[in-house]
C-alpha cells in the first residue's frame, strides 16, 4: 500500500503560460502549496481571486511533521470549508501528564471552555491536513473558481517591480516566465524566496537536536500528551509522546547538540532508543523519522512591495506550543481579505501595512512563548537546570509551582492590541472581546454557534439592539447578524458584560473592529473606514 | 501596590538564621543549591505579586558589593 505522502496530488502538467508568446500575468501568485500556501490559496479563490499555487513537490508533506491543531486554525478552516473532514479524522485530547525522572509528577486538564463548537486541540498528521486542504482546492476548482496547483514547477528566479513581480519557474519541461500583480511566499522556513530577495531573517539559534518519530502500534496509553523532563531512557535530555490518527503515535526526542545526525536517524539506532522508552515487549513499526533544529527568529517586515511572506516563511518559532502552523494560518486569514480590499481598489495599498503590525505582534507574541518553553525544557546554564529542577520536584507535591512548568504554552490566537485598524472600545463589556480580539464562539439559541454565523465580510453583529439590515460606507458593506442574549447566557456572558446590549462590527476574518452598546450610522462608517485603512 | 519590607520583620533573627543554616547542614553542595531553588519559589509564590518580586530581584542585585 502506498502511503498518502508518497502519492502524487498534483503531478506536473504543462501549463498554457509555457507555450505563450509572452509572460501571463496573474493577479496572484502563492509560493508553496503547504498548509499556508494552500490556505492562502483557498481564501482568495473562496473570494473570487484568480491564483495559482506553485510548488516543486506534488505530495503532501513527507511525514507528520505539523500535527496540533488548535481551535481558531480550525474555524478558519471552517471558514475555508474544510474544518469538518479535519476534526471527524483527528484526535481530540484533554488531558496531559507530566514525568520528572522516573515518576509522573502530574496530569493537567485542558479544561477546555464550555460552549465552543471546535475542541481546544486536534492531533492530525500535517499529511492529512494538507491532503484534505487539495481536496477543497479542486472542490473549488469542480464549481468553477480559477484556483490552481502547478507541481514540480520550482521558483529559480524573482525579480521585484513596483507593481508585481516576474517568476521565473523551472519545470521538468524547462523554464518559463510568469508575472504576479502580488506574491505570497509561503515557501517555508527556509525561503528560496527570501533568500533571493536577499531579505533578512535574524534571530535566536537554539543548539538542540530533537529525534521525531512516527510510530504505528497497538498500544494501551492512553490518548493524552505525555512530557517527560530527564527520564532514564533519555537522561538530561527530554521526551514526548502524542497520539495520532490511524493508530500512529509521535515520540519526540531531544539528542542535544553534539551528535552525528545521520547515525542517529538509522533504524538500528532509533529503534533501542524507542524501545528504552515504549518497553523492550512494545510491537511497532517506524512509519517516519527525521531529526531537526530550531530557531525563533522573523523577518523584520513580511510585506516588500508586492511580495508578502507568510508562515514559516516570515517566522519560525520552536515547535514546543505549536505555534507554526497555526499561526501561519492566521497569518492568511488576517491577510487575504484586505489584499481583495486593496486589488478591488476599495482600500488604500497601505492597508497591507497593517498585516505587518497585526502579525507581527503575532509572531513576536509565539516567539516569547516558544523560547521560554524552550529555555525550560532545555535548561542553558547550571543555574536554570537547578531552578527547572526544583519547579518539577515541587510540582509533585504543590499546586502553586504547576504553572511555572513549561513543556510548551499551546497557542492562542493573538488580540491586535493597539492596532490602527482597530475603533471604538466599550468599557463595560467583556475584555476577551475587545476590538482586535477573535471572535469568541458561542451556542446560539436556535441551537446554531456564532462561528457559524459570522463570515468573510464585514459584519453587524447586534445583540438585543437594532441597527439596519445593512450598510454601506463607500463601497464596503456590512451585513447586520441579529442576535439576542436572552436565550444564550454564554453570549451574554461573551459578549455583552454588564452592558444592556451591543453592536459588534466584524471583520472578514472574524476579528473585532469596534463595539458599542448601540448602533450609530456615523460612527459604524467611522470604523469600518479605520478598519480599512481608508481613516 | 505593595512595598518590599527593607526594614527588620522577622522577630527572632538568630532563630531563623541558625534554622537556614541547619536546614543545609549534610548536604552537598548540589543538594544545597537545590535545597535554595525550592525555597526560593516557595517564598516567592508566598509573596505572589509580581511589583514586589520585582524590587526583590533588584534589592538581591544592588546588594552585590558596597552600597
Amino acid at each position: 500500500m502506498s502511503r498518502i505522502f508518497e502519492t502524487p496530488l498534483y503531478p506536473y502538467k504543462r501549463s498554457a503560460d509555457q507555450d505563450a508568446p509572452a509572460p501571463v500575468r496573474h493577479p496572484v501568485v502563492v509560493v508553496g502549496a503547504g498548509p499556508i500556501g494552500l490556505a492562502a490559496a483557498i481564501d482568495l479563490a473562496q473570494h473570487n481571486v484568480p491564483v495559482v499555487v506553485l510548488d516543486e513537490n506534488d505530495k503532501v508533506s513527507w511525514g507528520s511533521r505539523a500535527i496540533c491543531f488548535a481551535k481558531r486554525p480550525l474555524e478558519i478552516l471552517d471558514r475555508l470549508g474544510c474544518g469538518q473532514p479535519m476534526v471527524e479524522k483527528g484526535v481530540t485530547w484533554n488531558t496531559g501528564k507530566v514525568f520528572f525522572d522516573e515518576r509522573q509528577v502530574y496530569a493537567f486538564d485542558l479544561l477546555p471552555e464550555d460552549g465552543h463548537k471546535r475542541p481546544a486541540f486536534i492531533n492530525l498528521q500535517q499529511y492529512h491536513f494538507e491532503k484534505y486542504l487539495v481536496d477543497r482546492v479542486f472542490e473549488l476548482q469542480a464549481e468553477g473558481k480559477a484556483i490552481e496547483i502547478r507541481g514540480g514547477s520550482k521558483v529559480a528566479g524573482v525579480e521585484t517591480r513596483d507593481d508585481g513581480v516576474r517568476l521565473t519557474v523551472e519545470t521538468p519541461d524547462g523554464p518559463y516566465t510568469v508575472d504576479a500583480d502580488w506574491l505570497i511566499a509561503c515557501d517555508g522556513a527556509g525561503s528560496p524566496i527570501r533568500a533571493m530577495m536577499g531579505l533578512d531573517f535574524v534571530g535566536r539559534v537554539f543548539e538542540d537536536n530533537f529525534l521525531i518519530a512516527d510510530v504505528i502500534m497497538e498500544a494501551e496509553f492512553p490518548t493524552e500528551r505525555w512530557f517527560w523532563f530527564d527520564p532514564p531512557f533519555n537522561r538530561g535530555q527530554s521526551a514526548l509522546l502524542h497520539k495520532q490518527p490511524d493508530g500512529v503515535w509521535r515520540i519526540d526526542l531531544q539528542l542535544g547538540w553534539d551528535i552525528d545526525k545521520e547515525k542517529e536517524k538509522k533504524p538500528e539506532n532509533v529503534i533501542p532508543r524507542l524501545k528504552a522508552m515504549l518497553g523492550e515487549d512494545a510491537k511497532f513499526e517506524l512509519e517516519w523519522v527525521s531529526i531537526y533544529t530550531f530557531q525563533c527568529r522573523r523577518m523584520e517586515k513580511f510585506r516588500h512591495g508586492h511580495v508578502i511572506f507568510a508562515g514559516d516563511a516570515a517566522h519560525q518559532v520552536s515547535p514546543f506550543g505549536a505555534r507554526g502552523a497555526n499561526s501561519g494560518l492566521q497569518d492568511t486569514d488576517n491577510l487575504v481579505w484586505k489584499l481583495k480590499l486593496v486589488m478591488d481598489g476599495m482600500a488604500p495599498e497601505s492597508l497591507l501595512d497593517s498585516y505587518d503590525v497585526e502579525r507581527i505582534h503575532g509572531a513576536d507574541e509565539n516567539i516569547l512563548n516558544s523560547s521560554r518553553s524552550t529555555d525550560f525544557i532545555t535548561p542553558k546554564s547550571e543555574i536554570s537546570t537547578i531552578f527547572r529542577n526544583a519547579v518539577l520536584d515541587l510540582s509533585e507535591r504543590y499546586d502553586f509551582a504547576r504553572p511555572l512548568v513549561n513543556s510548551g504554552r499551546l497557542s492562542v490566537p493573538c488580540t491586535y492590541d493597539g492596532s490602527p485598524l482597530n475603533g471604538p472600545d466599550c468599557d463595560t463589556m467583556p475584555k476577551r472581546t475587545r476590538p482586535g480580539a477573535p471572535a469568541v464562539d458561542a451556542p446560539l439559541g436556535d441551537g446554531t454557534w456564532l462561528i457559524d454565523r459570522l463570515g468573510d465580510e464585514f459584519q453587524v453583529v447586534t445583540i438585543d439592539a437594532d441597527a439596519p439590515d445593512s450598510l454601506c460606507e463607500a463601497g464596503i458593506c456590512a451585513t447586520r447578524l441579529p442576535l439576542s442574549a436572552s436565550d444564550s447566557p454564554a453570549l451574554r456572558d461573551r459578549y455583552l458584560g454588564d452592558a444592556p446590549s451591543a453592536v459588534y462590527l466584524m471583520r472578514p476574518d472574524q476579528h473585532v473592529a469596534a463595539r458599542w452598546e448601540n448602533f450609530d450610522e456615523a460612527a459604524v462608517r467611522a470604523a469600518i473606514n479605520t478598519a480599512t485603512g481608508r481613516a | 501596590m505593595s512595598e518590599l519590607v527593607t526594614t527588620a520583620n522577622i522577630a527572632r533573627p538568630d532563630d531563623f538564621y541558625a534554622r537556614l543554616l541547619a536546614a543545609h547542614e549534610g548536604l552537598t553542595k548540589a543538594e544545597s543549591d537545590a535545597f535554595n531553588a525550592r525555597l526560593i519559589l516557595i517564598l516567592a509564590n508566598q509573596v505572589g505579586d509580581m511589583a514586589v518580586l520585582e524590587q526583590a530581584l533588584q534589592a538581591a542585585a544592588d546588594s552585590d558589593g558596597p552600597a
